[in-house]
């Protein structure tokens, strides 16, 4: 059986984004937390999950931002890069450009005042809620860290509860309490 | 109705065996180019598509219509070229019995037109033309039809 080379697979799939063909391209990233899975638009970074499992991210990325989804490694370089750098203590600060278009309002106000919160520090999500001039919102700001769909370069894990209790995290807590010592916020 | 899938799996479904007609077709050497342009002409027309079915004879009829430019190429002007017939043949199984015996612009605008439901402009994306010509393969491909109805 003729098969596609992996050189040949490779250079459809780096011509594919290069072209701009693509509404969503995505790869696997290796951390110290995990394997996960990284998703860029034409805008930016769109999301990165723990724990992916493939049928529904791909669904979910192809109904989110439309069909012509495809595992593209070059996309993903810039971020792959970032996340190794920061996890290897290196970069305290993501300049990657985000992709929140299509993220709620309300969401995307809270998910831009998470990200002016500084490497090693935490806040309370009441604080964060009166950050984004919502200070009785607290239990809607913990519902949009939940649903942060930008994990670690937006960084809900720096928002903890009021009586300094980590509370709880999408990738599940022993992710955030390892992302907060890697920051020096925990001992 | 098939709903249409991530390209990412189409892609996966179809790449070995597209690339195998290729390079029946076309040997090894000019078969890797094709493959990559079949697939980006997908690319460019696939969120065009209304629904998931009928999608190899759609990536075959793509397939078909590179190799039949790539023979083109190598030959003098104005000659025709053998069709793509007998590898591409099972592809076009759905409308085979429809549209099997038309040249084969006609047949793919046809079949694109009339099986998938995709726009001129699209079609010819996929045909690497332009709208019009592919408007004018289509209704040509459907008048010699009917006159082959008539027979």
């Amino acid at each position: 059986m003729t098969t596609v080379s992996p050189e040949l697979d490779r250079s459809f799939r780096d011509a594919a984004a290069r072209e701009q063909l693509l509404d969503a391209a995505y790869d696997l990233v290796d951390t110290p937390i995990g394997t996960l899975l990284v998703a860029t638009t034409g805008r930016g970074l769109a999301r990165i999950s723990f724990d992916p499992e493939p049928d529904r991210e791909l669904e979910l990325l192809a109904r989110t931002f439309g069909v012509r989804v495809l595992r593209s490694a070059q996309p993903i370089d810039p971020a792959r890069r970032e996340l190794d750098e920061y996890f290897s203590g290196r970069r305290r600060a993501f300049d990657l450009p985000v992709d929140l278009s299509l993220v709620a309002d309300f969401n995307r106000l809270v998910l831009r005042e998470l990200a002016q919160v500084p490497y090693g520090e935490v806040v309370t999500y009441g604080q964060l809620a009166a950050r984004a001039d919502r200070p009785r919102a607290a239990r809607a700001v913990g519902t949009v860290m939940n649903r942060n769909p930008i994990p670690i370069v937006l960084p809900c894990h720096r928002v903890i509860g009021a009586n300094g209790k980590l509370v709880g995290y999408g990738g599940g807590l022993p992710r955030k309490e390892a992302l907060l010592r890697l920051e020096g916020a925990l001992l | 109705m098939v709903t249409l899938p991530p390209f990412e799996r189409f892609y996966e479904h179809h790449r070995d065996e597209v690339f195998a007609f290729l390079v029946r077709r076309l040997g090894r050497d000019r078969a890797e180019d094709a493959f990559q342009e079949t697939f980006l002409r997908a690319l460019r027309a696939y969120s065009s598509l209304r629904h998931g079915e009928h999608l190899r004879a759609w990536a075959f009829t793509i397939a078909g219509r590179i190799v039949i430019d790539e023979h083109r190429k190598g030959r003098p002007e104005g000659t025709m070229p053998e069709l793509a017939s007998e590898d591409g043949r099972p592809a076009f199984a759905e409308l085979e019995h429809l549209a099997d015996q038309l040249p084969p612009t006609e047949r793919a605008a046809v079949v694109l037109r009339y099986g998938y439901d995709l726009d001129y402009a699209d079609i010819g994306t996929a045909l690497g033309s332009n709208a019009t010509a592919a408007r004018q393969a289509a209704s040509s491909g459907i008048r010699r039809l009917r006159q082959k109805e008539n027979q």
